[in-house]
């Protein structure tokens, strides 16, 4: 049965964590992420869980006591935004390389300095290396449906690998909306009983977790960490093909928008998406083929789905919510260029930073990069990298 | 509804701006609408002056920026004319609703409306919250005014989910749910055009 309810991204995170009924939370506030953790903390108080909630002193514990239950066998969670990402970094990697299967919401925000709590995505690109699954929402809806099904993603036993959902901070976080939720009974079954491979707390089956992985075995495991995130792709799908059945909302690794016969196209991560289709609506009325790819899972990139999309295009922007400092673009920009590499015909691509810490994104904005799209495609020459919307 | 209907809301931290705007959305949602409820966050705090908005269409709403043009300007607090340009942007055919003493007639006076058709309503929600609620809370009773104003949402479907809501914010002060209502209600009746 399908719930209509008007709800902050935060409140649709913490109702989908009620729903899930995780066996542990451990986490530590921090804005924008904050009400999540204070509203499933409600849940808690008011027995609508069985959680076990842990408040710890900091995120790098948070992650830590996390990475502890969900070694015990336990379905265990957290959620974090910005700095406090960046204080759990050691144990971030931790838990991808013990194979855990934790789900954690990050609420996307500037990474400090100078000191910034709105929205941008270097937080999490920053870890795009960690060995996490990433999973991005464009708004309260996909931030609800991407994680309920995260957890069967990371809790299927052939990938055993945390994820993180990201959804753009205040902007979505603290925006309300109206979603669709489902009732609870549907999402527990969707989601099913959490059965680990292997636990800490089967004595008869005792086990060592996290050991020292010297010259000798240490390659191996990261090689099958790798697999495990190559094959996550087949799993995401599968995962979103029967939510779709269950709700009729259909996911997969990147969402097309008028790209069948698109000239020009935008790729982008997030709440900027939404407005870019409403620029996209407004182009097409005057005859301009514009189009959006917006990638929803980040890791493992899904590089044959952006070339196949963007094979018949001339012209491609590539949105980054984040500087790498690298002077060649964010990191999806570098990420696409090298997904196109192998391709005989490939569209002219130029990369535009944008919305950093929280600088909002206009319709003007997006339709200022589809008008430098269609100079590009008449011959004018563009700067491959641009940060839109700058004052100089 | 033709499109998306956008609203502004200016009032100072702790006036209630974004708890409006967040009922006015609900609203909305409650009569099967698509909405937005979203504040500006900045460093503001108690007193400085706040911004929040709501987006409320037939169809769901993709935009994810803030408002440019409303349609509907609701001020909670006239003390900043001046400090804060409140007709920013406003549609032309828009409306602006003045929490004050004052008649719209003072206030077209007082707005620079760049020869734009802006209706002008006022109504003093600080003296009905004070007289129904017991305090200087403008937010439920401009949200009244609004309702009237604005005329999208059905009055009876509105008043049920601002007292549904209400009921969930008021759990521990039940006595203030009705007063709230009271104050709404007022407001319907005292706003002038």
């Amino acid at each position: 049965m399908k719930i209509r309810h008007s709800l902050t991204g935060n409140e649709a995170m913490a109702e989908a964590m009620r729903q899930i009924n995780p066996d542990v939370v451990a986490a530590y506030p921090i804005t924008p992420q904050t009400e999540i953790v204070q509203l499933f903390s409600n849940s808690v108080a008011d027995g609508k869980v069985n959680t076990e909630f842990v408040t710890v002193e900091s995120e790098h514990s948070a992650m830590s006591a996390t990475i502890g239950a969900s070694a015990a066998g336990a379905r265990a969670m957290t959620a974090t935004s910005a700095n406090g990402l960046a204080y759990m970094w050691e144990v971030v990697y931790i838990a991808a390389s013990m194979r855990l299967p934790i789900v954690m919401p990050v609420v996307n925000r500037a990474l400090s300095g100078p000191i910034n709590i709105h929205c941008d995505h270097s937080d999490t690109m920053g870890a795009r290396d960690s060995g996490w699954i990433q999973i991005y929402s464009e708004n309260s809806q996909e931030a609800y449906d991407n994680l309920i099904q995260a957890m069967r993603v990371a809790e299927h036993s052939e990938i055993q690998l945390p994820v993180m959902v990201c959804m753009d901070g205040f902007i979505i976080s603290h925006g309300m909306e109206v979603i669709e939720m489902e009732d609870d009974d549907t999402v527990r079954k969707f989601i099913g009983e959490h059965k680990a491979n292997y636990s800490l707390l089967d004595v008869k089956n005792p086990i060592t977790m996290g050991p020292l992985d010297l010259q000798d075995f240490y390659f191996e495991h990261k090689k099958q960490q790798a697999e495990a995130m190559k094959n996550s792709a087949a799993v995401i799908r599968d995962v979103a093909k029967e939510w779709e059945k269950l709700t009729g909302r259909s996911y997969d690794m990147i969402e097309e928008y008028r790209m069948e016969d698109a000239e020009i196209a935008i790729v982008a991560i997030g709440s900027a998406t939404g407005t870019a289709k409403v620029v996209i609506d407004g182009l097409r009325e005057k005859g301009v083929k514009a189009g959006l790819v917006k990638i929803r899972v980040f890791r493992p990139f899904p590089k044959e789905e952006i070339a196949k999309a963007l094979a018949n295009t001339k012209a491609v922007a590539i949105m980054d919510r984040a500087e790498s400092f690298a002077d060649f673009g964010g990191p999806l920009f570098r990420d696409i260029r090298a997904s196109l590499y192998d391709h005989d015909v490939r569209p002219k691509m130029v990369s535009y930073v944008y919305g950093l810490g929280g600088r909002d994104v206009m319709p003007e904005d997006i339709a200022s990069v589809y008008a430098d799209l269609e100079r590009l495609v008449k011959g004018e020459q563009l700067p491959m990298l641009n940060h839109l919307g700058v004052r100089e | 509804m033709a499109e998306i209907l956008e609203i502004r809301w200016h009032g100072r931290g702790g006036q209630g701006a974004k708890t409006a705007a967040l009922l006015m959305g609900e609203s909305a949602a409650e009569a099967g609408k698509y909405v937005q409820a979203f504040p500006e966050y900045g460093p503001e705090r108690m007193g400085a002056p706040v911004t929040a908005y709501n987006r409320i269409s037939n169809n769901p709403i993709r935009l994810h920026c803030s408002v440019q043009n409303p349609k509907y300007v609701v001020v909670l607090d006239p003390t900043f004319l001046g400090a804060v340009d409140f007709t920013n942007g406003i549609l032309d055919g828009g409306a602006i609703l003045i929490n004050t003493s004052e008649t719209p007639a003072d206030w077209k006076q007082k707005l620079s409306l760049d020869g734009k058709n802006i209706r002008i309503y006022t109504v003093d929600a600080s003296k009905i919250s004070k007289e129904e609620v017991g305090g200087n809370f403008p937010n439920t009773p401009m949200l009244g005014a609004l309702i009237k104003v604005t005329n999208v949402l059905p009055v009876e479907e509105a008043l049920n989910a601002i007292r549904s809501k209400l009921t969930i914010k008021f759990r521990n002060k039940p006595e203030l749910i009705d007063r709230n209502l009271k104050a709404i209600q007022r407001s319907f009746e005292e706003v002038l055009s």
